[in-house]
């Protein structure tokens, strides 16, 4: 592979950098708990919240840095941060 | 053999410096300027505003922004699309693009931007000297110094041709002395459309920003690519080393103008005693040197108009022979007690065989007049050097000592 000066390249890089290795912390769903409001999925930095065709939602672990801004904005305290296990 | 100037008397006019280098603009045919004012850059951009309000610039925008930062960054776009893009500014507003200025070279847009070099604050000052563009010396961008209104405009012509090459991509600034240049009249030829058509061929880079052909410019290099980019940004400052000589040598040709390629020389055949320095003071020396040879002084110039690529091999063929260097500096590198271009001269003279006593002025520090009688003193103390030696290095010119 050769470079191209400018680093010009096809769009949408950064789909194939896979930034979720960088979490520490992932969010994990409690469907019991979650009413649908759609708050993770607007909130998300990283576009890491993927809805399902039930109406709920799922996290694209590939791109979740962990941040935890769905965890601390879900109203029903629904999602919770588990550490990593290596 | 080198090379004249004839300047056709019937095509003067009498303009402001800032008039003659927007006129250049405009006759290299810009597709987006993006403008915010800052003395004494301002006449620039006004004079291109209004040459857009009274229709003379076709098929351009000009954007007005809230900042130098967002004038570059608004030409970043515009260069990727494909636009010729331009701007101009100074001191501050110069030193705030910094971060853009990084981003513009590494992703080789071939914008052209003025300089009206200016004085750096703090203490404010608005006058000239050159600390302003010297302190983007590793940014990545090309960068030229003019000696009167007629080089600074002429240059850009000049800039957009050698940026755009396609073996380059890389940015360039054109630098012109703040107030000295580009608030002066003077009798110049505007810059012909008819040739600059022929000498300036439209922008068609090779990649463009394209919905519908979507690409990324300056993307994410891990620790394992980015070496190479700043190598390949290398490469291409050597190669515009070489399209600087052949675009002048090639403008001489078609407009009869020619004020140096990388550098100028003026009586340094038999020089007993070279003084380099860069922009408007030329002048002053050139009206010194022609004094002194009166009196047989063997003194010449040697003009450093690209300081970006620095033209090693050219200021050391010139001064090689030489009994005494003077560089000359309107800029300081605090810390080091010098000037970028002689701490640069010094540089490429190591590990060589040239054995040449350099010795460094900074000079002119904010507009600090800079008359013939202070050039005829660093001319006395270059004689000094050559019976006894160097005893100081680099120091202040002109310094008020009863003011410290």
């Amino acid at each position: 592979m050769k470079i191209v000066p400018g680093a010009v390249c096809e769009a949408g890089t950064s789909r194939a950098n896979k930034t979720g290795g960088w979490r520490t912390f992932k969010p994990v769903y409690d469907y019991d708990k979650c009413i649908k409001c759609k708050l993770c999925e607007l909130l998300c930095p990283d576009s890491a919240v993927k809805p399902r065709e039930d109406g709920y939602f799922e996290f694209d672990y590939d791109f979740c840095k962990g941040c935890g801004i769905c965890a601390n904005e879900c109203p029903k305290d629904a999602i919770t941060m588990e550490l990593e296990e290596k | 053999m080198p090379r004249e100037t004839t300047m056709d008397k019937s095509k003067m006019v009498v303009v402001e410096g800032s008039y003659a280098v927007a006129h250049s603009v405009k006759v290299c045919r810009p597709n987006v300027i993006s403008a915010y004012p800052i003395t004494p850059q301002t006449h620039i951009v006004e004079d291109l505003s209004q040459f857009m309000a009274d229709g003379e610039i076709p098929n351009c925008e000009y954007i007005n922004v809230e900042s130098e930062f967002s004038a570059l960054s608004a030409l970043v776009g515009s260069s990727a699309v494909g636009a010729r893009s331009y701007s101009a500014t100074t001191s501050q507003g110069l030193e705030l693009m910094h971060e853009v200025l990084f981003n513009v070279s590494g992703m080789r847009l071939p914008i052209v931007m003025t300089v009206a070099n200016r004085a750096v604050s703090a203490p404010i000052s608005i006058w000239n000297d050159q600390q302003d563009s010297i302190a983007q010396r590793d940014t990545g961008w090309i960068q030229l110094y003019a000696e009167n209104i007629q080089e600074a405009s002429d240059m850009t012509a000049q800039l957009f041709k050698i940026s755009e090459d396609k073996d380059i991509m890389m940015p360039s600034m054109a630098c012109m002395d703040g107030f000295i240049l580009s608030h002066v009249y003077e009798p110049v030829v505007l810059l012909e459309q008819d040739i600059t058509d022929e000498f300036l061929p439209p922008f068609n880079p090779e990649r463009t920003l394209d919905p519908s052909n979507p690409l990324t410019f300056g993307a994410f290099a891990d620790p394992n690519y980015y070496t190479e980019f700043r190598y390949l940004q290398e490469q291409a400052m050597q190669t515009a080393l070489k399209k600087i000589e052949t675009v002048a040598d090639e403008f001489s040709d078609m407009y009869g103008r020619y004020f140096g390629g990388l550098i100028d020389e003026y009586q340094t055949e038999d020089a007993d005693i070279i003084i380099m320095a860069m922009g408007s003071i030329v002048g002053t020396i050139k009206d010194v040197i022609d004094r002194l040879r009166e009196n047989n002084v063997k003194v010449g110039l040697l003009k450093v108009r690209a300081f970006r690529p620095f033209p090693a091999e050219a200021i050391k063929n010139v001064i090689k022979d030489a009994k005494v260097v003077v560089v000359l500096d309107k800029n300081i590198s605090l810390g080091m007690n010098a000037g970028a271009l002689f701490i640069e001269t010094k540089s490429v003279l190591y590990n060589t065989d040239i054995d040449v006593p350099v010795t460094g002025y900074m000079i002119g520090h904010g507009g600090r007049d800079i008359p013939t009688s202070t050039i005829d003193k660093i001319i006395d103390d270059a004689k000094e050097i050559m019976k006894s030696g160097i005893k100081t290095e680099s120091q202040f010119t002109d310094l008020k000592e009863e003011l410290v």
